[in-house]
Parts: structure tokens; sequence; C-alpha cells
């Protein structure tokens, strides 16, 4: 037993390489997590594309004979339903409640009592889960769609790019959102009450049920700058679908980075208010 | 050299309390009342108390979970709250009711996680999780995701993933509780090799007495905030008036049990062919021998003191009043208490 209690001495490597290691790491371990409930993926996978197809019909009937609607024309609707589909997991709006049951049930002292601040280890796992998603929830909807209805393919290279950033970005300004409402659980013991508020609000408002560009432009801008919703999902589909020019995709993707910056600060003067008060019951 | 520091430490929770119908009256609950420790490195102490005491909240007030509403704490040199990430990196903390673990990886991914965590090299990592696979028996059960684990088993790899990087100080919050005697008796004799190196310092909560008899050579018992008592488990016997008793089985129940010097009739039972004598002056020899000659002797045995009565009549003592064994009404004699002793040698 002589050296298990050795103390580690303290490394020469630069402090960032350290960092990104430790990030790394707790980004595989997060999509390891995840990947063991492969019979969810698959049951999550199949309910994606029966979904897919009702919208599609949906937004295709709302299309009609003049065959666009808001600007967006029957493929890109096409392409907007199924890449939204497959979004839809890899941003995960709904049924994350880690943060709040491990508050609730004192399990977030183990969080604490770790040499990672708690918003970048639930940042970078909430990554690797993405990453899955990506993988696993977002493919099969993107390969099951062009076979069953005509899409659009991107004509332009940026727009590859720009699709990238901005699901990534999606990815961080929802596990923002996700953290700050179960946050409130540090103040409540219980987060349903946000959390369900949170489902509803980012159901009708992040373009899931329809594109935001429905709405009449009065309503849609202020929504997409004053709110993180349409960062999370309307933002990186109009980007994949090229509904507009590359300076205004370049727009979008800086607004999402706005939200992403903002959030993430928050996380962590939340996350710093609530260590002050927080109370950890049961011993 | 000393590794913990605290002086003075408070806790206070704000607490609403419904008071009629509609209205709320805020009220402050003091979960630590002023407490003094002192704990040497390489150390093992005991902190003990009821439900409710306070020692949970102390612990974490130590580890910097929870900021104190009053008084000074160091450990390792850090203040526990300001320094907590730092911290973190030179203590373990195991709770027994909680997992630090993750749930949907195995015990083996979960300990390659906690090396890039806390940034140990890979040879010194290697080094303590071998020693711990053989002290703990942790091969049988390392591909197993921590959901399927057994409890035992996850307390194993719980003591496995706090030391994995080398702690000075070792939290344990109740280690053993819903353990089976198999897997205590692991956890203990796990423990007792980690403090017999003392290389670690350990600090022990439990409500199993029997850790504490086994593992801790110093016993703090906090008892509605405060520190009741502090000092070596003989030291808590002495104070409270702990005796050996000796039990004298009879072959005929005597007119009237005989009076000992230096000895205390504790107990009568089985209609006079029992007798129970608390040792005081005398040695518990000198009590069989002083019977052998005035009754009938069958049968002899000694009892050793009994630790959880004595915690039990201090935890059942009103708050602020030290527990004597006459107001335990035990039939011991009872010893002045010298008030709350807060640092130690």
């Amino acid at each position: 037993m002589d050296s298990v209690t050795a103390t580690a001495a303290p490394s020469a490597r630069p402090n960032v390489i350290l960092l990104i290691r430790t990030f790394a790491a707790i980004v595989g371990s997060g999509f390891r997590r995840y990947s063991t409930y492969r019979q969810a993926t698959v049951a999550g996978v199949v309910t994606n594309t029966v979904f897919g197809i009702l919208r599609c019909y949906v937004l295709l009937a709302v299309a009609g004979e003049a065959g666009t609607a808001a600007g967006y024309d029957r493929a890109q609707l096409v392409t907007f339903v199924w890449a939204g589909q497959g979004l839809l997991a890899v941003v995960l709006l709904w049924r994350w409640t880690e943060l709040a049951d491990r508050i609730r049930t004192g399990e977030i002292v183990a969080d604490l009592l770790r040499p990672v601040h708690p918003v970048t280890s639930y940042l970078a796992a909430d990554l690797g889960r993405a990453g899955y998603a990506g993988l696993a929830r977002m493919v099969p909807p993107l390969l099951v769609g062009p076979l069953l209805f005509e899409v659009h393919l991107p004509a332009r290279w940026s727009t590859v790019a720009f699709f990238g950033c901005s699901v990534v970005l999606a990815v961080v300004v929802s596990f923002g959102c996700r953290y700050l409402v179960n946050a409130t659980a540090y103040w409540l013991g219980d987060a349903r009450g946000p959390l369900l508020l949170w489902t509803l609000c980012s159901a009708v408002l992040a373009g899931l049920a329809f594109p935001l560009r429905f709405l009449p432009e009065w309503l849609y801008v202020p929504l997409w700058l004053l709110t993180p919703f349409p960062s999370l999902l309307q933002a990186p589909l109009d980007v994949l679908v090229e509904r507009d020019p590359p300076a205004i995709q370049a727009g979008l993707v800086g607004v999402q980075l706005c939200w992403a910056v903002l959030l993430l600060a928050g996380c962590r003067w939340v996350q710093r208010r609530a260590e002050r008060r927080l109370v950890v019951h049961g011993g | 050299m000393t590794i913990i520091e605290a002086c003075d430490l408070r806790k206070e929770f704000p607490v609403r309390v419904k008071v009629g119908r509609w209205r709320r009256v805020r009220r402050t609950v003091r979960a630590v009342d002023g407490v003094d420790l002192r704990v040497a490195r390489g150390e093992t102490l005991g902190y003990i108390g009821a439900n409710g005491a306070g020692k949970s909240t102390t612990l974490k007030m130590l580890t910097g979970v929870l900021a104190p509403s009053g008084g000074t704490v160091r450990v390792c040199g850090l203040r526990p709250v300001p320094d907590r990430t730092r911290l973190a990196r030179r203590i373990g903390v195991v709770f027994g009711q909680r997992s630090q673990l993750w749930w949907d990886l195995p015990l083996r991914d979960s300990f390659d996680l906690l090396r890039h965590i806390y940034r140990v090299p890979s040879a010194e990592h290697a080094a303590r999780l071998r020693r711990c696979r053989d002290l703990l028996d942790l091969d049988a059960f390392a591909d197993t995701p921590v959901r399927q684990l057994s409890l035992g088993q996850r307390m194993r790899g719980e003591l496995t993933a706090a030391l994995l990087h080398g702690p000075e100080v070792l939290f344990l919050d109740e280690p053993t509780i819903g353990l089976d005697v198999v897997s205590r008796q692991a956890v203990r004799s796990f423990l007792g090799e980690l403090s017999r190196t003392g290389d670690t310092t350990l600090v022990l909560t439990t409500h199993d007495l029997a850790d504490i008899e086994r593992l801790c050579r110093r016993l703090v018992v906090v008892d509605h905030g405060r520190v009741a008592h502090d000092g070596s488990i003989a030291d808590l016997h002495a104070r409270y008036g702990s005796r050996r008793l000796v039990v004298a089985d009879l072959d005929s129940a005597p007119a009237e049990p005989p009076v000992l010097t230096g000895a205390t009739l504790h107990r009568v039972e089985a209609d006079g062919h029992r007798l129970v004598y608390a040792c005081g002056a005398a040695s518990a020899a000198q009590v069989v021998g002083a019977l052998a000659g005035l009754v009938p002797l069958r049968d002899i045995s000694i009892v050793e003191p009994d630790i959880e009565e004595v915690v039990a009549r201090l935890y059942r003592s009103p708050a602020g009043e030290p527990c004597t064994a006459a107001s335990a009404g035990a039939g011991l004699t009872g010893a002045p208490s010298p008030g709350p002793r807060t640092s130690p040698e």
C-alpha cells in the first residue's frame, strides 16, 4: 500500500494541453456513456423517421401547388424536415434532467469535488453525447429522407462549413439553456416546472413544429435576436437549406455564437451563485 | 504537522417554517455551532454523531462543498471553498450513500476518466490501481457497468476512485452503510491497511461504531453541532464512567448479594443466580477472586465496556449538557465531565 497514497507531482506540461486532454477525455466518456443504450437508439431512430414522414407531408401540403412556402421550395422543406429530425437528438431539446436530478438527490456533491468546473465537465460530456447522436441518430434520417422524397443538396461548399459550425453552436446553446433550466433545482429543489416550460417553448420557438419564417417578420426577427430558441434548430436548418445568401448564413452563425458565449457565461455565473447557497440534504 | 485545522466553524441554514394557514416564518438552524478541530497528517479520526448532529455538514465544509457561516478552516493549507478546485486534487471523498462513479460506464472506464480529470501520470495511476485491485479484488467486476454492481462492489470501486490521484486526506462518510458482513470486512481491512501506512489522513464518519473501534485511535463526537468529546475511545470510557463488567453465574442464589470493595453491583438476574458487578478501583481479577471466596461460582465472564452504550448516552443527553453515567441510570459510577475538549495533542 505504500505507493497508493503518494501525491501526484505537478506536471511540467503546459496547462492548456492538459486542459484540452481532460476535456477530450470527458467528451469521450460522454460518447461511451450514451453509446451503451443501443436499443433506445434504435427506438429513437424509428420514431424520428416515422414523424419525419408525417411532418414532410404536412409541410408539402402547406407548400401546395405553388411549390413554395415562406421562401422555401419543396426540396428545401423536405431537407428542413429530415435534417431537423436528425438534429433533434443531436441538439437534445428534451429529456435531459441529469443535473436537476443530481441536485435533488445530492449527488451533485461528487461533481463539486472534482477539479474540473461543473459547467466545463457537463459541457464536455454533452458534446460527447452529441457526437454519438450525430452518428447514430442523425445519419439514419438523412439517409431515409432522400429515398422517399426529393431533397435539396447544398450547392455551395461554404454551406457545409457553416452547417458544421452551426450544429456545434446549436448543441452548445441547447446545453446552456438546459443547464440553466436544470440549475433552477438549486433554488426550487425540483425543476419539473421550469423543465415543462422549457419543453413547451423549445418545441414551438426552436423551429421544430414549423419553420419560424412562417411567422410574420415583426415576430420572428425579435424572436431570433432576443431569445436563444431559433439558434437551437432553425439556424442550422436555414443554413443547410441555403434559403439565404452566404452573408446571412454567416450572420445566423454569428447570432448563435453570441448566444453560446452569453449562455455559457450565464451558466458559470448561476453555478457560482448556486454554490453559495447550496444545501445538500440527507447527510 | 496539522493537515486539517478548523476554528470556531459554524454553519447556519435559513429555514422557512409554516405558521398558521398562510404565514411562513424564517428561522435559522445551526447545523454546526463552533467546531474546533485539528487533525495531524497521517492521523485516523473517527467523527461521529447522531443523525442531524452536524457531522456531514462539517465534512462538506472541510471539503469545500459548503461555505461556512463563520469561523476559519484550512485543509492541506488551503481554504476549502475559494480553493476548492486545487483542494480537490489533494483530497479524496467517499460517500456511502452517493456515488462518484459514472453510472453508465464500467469501473475500468471510470478509473481511466479519473486519471485524466486528476491529471495523474500513467505510471502512477497504473501502480495505484494495481494495488487497489489486489487489495479490493476488483478484477472480477472491473468491466461491469457501475449500474449493475452490487453495493459492496460499488463501494470498493468508490474507494479505489477516491485514492487513484493519491490524496493526502481521505474523507469517508459512512463508507460501510448497507454493506454485508464480507464487504464490510473487506472495506475495513483496506482502510486499516491505509491507516497503518500513515501516508493518508483518514477522517471517517459512520454510525457503525465497530468501524471506529477497529480503525480510529482518536474519536470526535459531535452533538447538536458542537464537539462533545475529542480523544481516544479509552478516554471516552473513562470520562463517562464505562467500566468492565464481571458476570458471575452461581450454583445457588445467596440471600444477599455480597458487597465488594472497589466494585459495585450492577444488576441481579436469573432470580439471584447471576450477579453482574461493575469494576471500579478493583480489577476484574480481584473481583473474580473476591467472589470465588464468597459465593458458589459456576461460571464467570468479563464484558468489555460497550462503546455503543456510551455514545448512545451521549446522543440522548440534552444539548449543551454533558452526559454522565448517573444521568443514564445505568448503575455505573458517574465521572464529572470536563466539558468539550477541542484541541488534541
